[in-house]
């Protein structure tokens, strides 16, 4: 399903948080609204964990995962990676990265088979993403930027992509990744579809923002309509598989 | 209250691909997103005013009795309804404008006493990403009665600084008509804040001392005066040591006109070249020129040797009478334009009654000739209050001073006159007729004027010197009197008064007609 959120009057979800089919993490928040949205979907299911990375609260924008690793930037205290050692099922690898591009969210955007990545990453990244997300890594743009991570949402069922994006670039990106791409928008008319969102494989998170339509066309892309009675049997029985062996 | 119109450059920037591939954001049909627009036409317009910010309702100052608008901060322009000039003022009242961009502007009709104008306006700008939309509106604005500080001084009391007081007195207005005529030819009176006319003078005010003393200095150079200057204090502040001040200067024109009769007082005839003291004013610039016509001797007279010892006319052109020339024997004394001669002449009343005759010596025998008229003044029968008159040995008065050739004009060249000269804005003849309403006085002060200014007319005709100081403007009546052709020539036979030549006429200005 897909829901709204709002970080302290911020609709940029994507930002502030990053999603992933094993765990969430979240900032450390005056308020634990943010938090409770998310604890109130996954609480049961996946670790919901509060963190800071380098001391900000853009846990979303500075860290890439899925659901085998973790990657950090190289500014990430080591109290924080113990901590998140510590909260993090111990199966996710966690990987800090000497990346001079250090908003690893931005310029990384992954599920759990596929990664696209800015054109200008170190190669040793490259072979870190790989190595640790245990993904097939593809240098790209969208629309022509070069922010992989901000343009586009990607979970292992759909995409989601940069409104401009041109249906032959969709084309070419759907056949790198091998999922279905559309092109839309989050909050109401805002292009940066990454950072304003955050998805897995079952649940989505948009700004408050976001108009009835950009969420129907999440659920639809990211195949979140649970009202489907086979929807587990069908879609998610990759995820299940993977999740639970 | 707005609509909104598709431009044709919105959303065509990509030719290759039209297909659909974004939902709109807002009601989710299916568009183009390649342009960068995420909302499709419809909801942009719906949502997003562009014309956010601009006030649909403002308001104009407006000033009844001038009718000019108020441009801030404190320029008040004129301007018509429905004008360029008020467009642009409009305009410029209306804030946040300039985040904009102005495609069309115009009036939307409204009933004048309403004291609305509605404009409408077309605005283009920028609603989402690089969304152009162009959105049109109407602004009513409010037209706010009230009096400009101009107008407002202009009721208000005291609020010149200095005024000049000019006059004459005689019982004639000449002076004052050619002094207008000077005033407007050199533009002299630009700075006079308002002109006011009272007995035997105007006054004319200023908003500053050095405008009066401008209007002084050009005053002494083209007529004979003197001045006086009186001050009031008005305020004072002994703190910055600073003092207001109300200047008025009592201005006198020499009391003799050209063609007056003068006695001079027998000192002065002695210091102007002996000069005979029965004399004709012939000419009156800053100095006054006299004539004896018995032996065309010429005296300058300067305006402040005259007023050390002041003297009075003895007599006026009103008593100037008719004479017939019978006969003219030129001598060969010649001085200028003047030819001494002598000429027998008859009261013109005298004709047909008596065979009275004058034998006289005259200046005027270059230009009279036998059986023309002539005005002079009849000494013979005539009694002056006067004491240098007195003195005179009355055996060298002559009987007789012809002081002009007479034309016959008939009335309907006075009419048909060719030119016209400018008047001043004649507010102040306004105030005087108000004041004594319909009097018997006031009709009589009325013809005396109309009579003044036709004698005028009449010496403008008849002297060319006089009429270079004056601007003289074709009249309608010049067009008229062309077309009607052959009549017209019988008129000028019939009598030979001088005329003006057309090539001396100026053409109209507009500006006259605004004075009438």
């Amino acid at each position: 399903m897909a829901t709204r959120t709002q970080f302290e009057n911020s609709n940029e979800v994507g930002v502030f948080s990053n999603l992933t089919n094993k765990y969430c993490l979240v900032p450390v928040g005056g308020s634990e609204n943010f938090y409770s949205a998310f604890e109130a979907e996954l609480g049961d299911v996946i670790p919901v964990v509060h963190t800071t990375i380098a001391g900000t609260r853009i846990v979303g924008t500075m860290t890439a995962g899925n659901r085998r690793g973790l990657l950090v930037p190289a500014q990430t205290t080591d109290q924080e990676l113990m901590h998140l050692r510590n909260s993090l099922p111990d199966e996710i690898k966690i990987q800090r990265v000497e990346e001079r591009l250090s908003a690893l969210g931005n310029v990384i955007c992954c599920n759990d088979y596929v990664a696209l990545v800015h054109p200008d990453i170190e190669r040793e990244t490259e072979e870190l993403i790989a190595d640790v997300l245990g993904v097939e890594v593809f240098r790209q743009t969208i629309a022509g930027n070069v922010l992989v991570g901000s343009y586009c949402s990607l979970s292992n069922q759909g995409g989601l992509v940069h409104p401009q994006t041109s249906i032959q670039d969709q084309e070419e990106l759907s056949s790198l990744l091998q999922v279905p791409l559309v092109a839309g928008t989050v909050n109401r008319g805002s292009a940066v579809v990454g950072a304003g969102m955050v998805v897995n494989d079952w649940l989505a998170v948009a700004g408050y923002d976001s108009t009835f339509t950009e969420l129907s066309v999440v659920e639809s892309i990211f195949k979140l309509d649970e009202s489907k009675p086979d929807a587990i049997s069908s879609n998610l029985r990759d995820t299940l598989i993977e999740t639970y062996s | 209250m707005s609509n909104y119109t598709q431009l044709n450059t919105f959303g065509q920037h990509n030719h290759e691909q039209t297909g659909a591939t974004v939902l709109c954001c807002n009601c989710g049909v299916p568009m183009d997103g390649s342009s960068g627009l995420v909302m499709c036409y419809d909801c942009i317009k719906l949502n997003i005013d562009i014309t956010e910010g601009i006030p649909r309702e403002a308001n104009l100052s407006f000033c009844r009795n001038c009718e000019r608008f108020l441009q801030p901060p404190q320029q008040w322009i004129r301007a018509e309804l429905e004008s360029r000039e008020l467009l642009a003022l409009c305009l410029r009242r209306l804030k946040g404008l300039n985040k904009v961009r102005l495609i069309d502007a115009s009036f939307i009709w409204t009933e004048p006493h309403s004291r609305r104008i509605r404009v409408k306006l077309t605005v283009q700008g920028e609603a989402l990403n690089n969304a152009i939309i162009q959105q049109s509106f109407e602004v009513e604005y409010v037209v706010i009665a009230m009096q400009c500080p101009d107008c407002a001084k202009s009721y208000t009391t005291n609020t010149w600084r200095a005024a000049v007081q000019i006059r004459q007195k005689v019982p004639h207005k000449r002076t004052f008509l050619y002094l207008e005529q000077l005033i407007l030819k050199h533009n002299a009176h630009a700075d006079t804040i308002s002109i006011k006319e009272s007995k035997d003078g105007l006054d004319f005010y200023y908003a500053q001392r050095n405008h009066a003393v401008k209007m002084l200095d050009f005053l002494s150079s083209v007529v004979p005066i003197k001045y006086k200057r009186s001050e009031e204090l008005i305020s004072q502040d002994i703190h910055s040591g600073t003092s207001q001040y109300k200047f008025t200067f009592s201005t006198e024109i020499v009391p003799i006109c050209k063609d007056d009769l003068v006695v001079l007082p027998k000192k002065l005839a002695k210091s102007m070249g002996n000069i005979s003291q029965l004399v004709l004013c012939s000419k009156i610039t800053n100095s006054l020129q006299f004539i004896d016509g018995n032996s065309i001797q010429i005296g300058d007279l300067a305006a402040n040797v005259f007023w050390r010892n002041e003297f009075t006319t003895l007599a006026d052109v009103t008593q100037l009478i008719e004479f017939i020339v019978l006969d003219v024997e030129p001598t060969n004394l010649r001085r200028g334009k003047w030819l001494l001669a002598d000429i027998t002449v008859a009261r013109a009343s005298d004709m047909g009654v008596n065979d009275q005759e004058y034998y006289i010596r005259s200046h005027l025998g270059g230009i009279l000739h036998p059986g023309d008229s002539a005005m002079g003044y009849y000494l013979a029968n005539s009694n002056f209050n006067s004491d240098l008159f007195d003195k005179l040995d009355t055996s060298k008065i002559p009987d007789v001073i012809l002081v002009k050739k007479h034309y016959a004009r008939s009335n309907k060249r006075v009419k048909n006159r060719q030119w016209k000269l400018k008047r001043m804005a004649n507010e102040h003849k306004d105030i005087v007729a108000e004041e004594v309403a319909d009097t018997k006085q006031a009709r009589q002060e009325q013809e005396r004027a109309e009579r003044d200014y036709e004698l005028f007319l009449e010496q403008l005709e008849e002297d060319e010197e006089l009429r270079q100081g004056v601007n003289l403007y074709k009249s309608d009546n010049a067009g008229r009197v062309a077309a009607a052709g052959g009549d017209d020539e019988m008129d000028s036979e019939e009598d030979d008064a001088p005329q003006i030549n057309v090539d001396e006429l100026l053409d109209e200005l507009d500006e006259m007609n605004l004075g009438d």
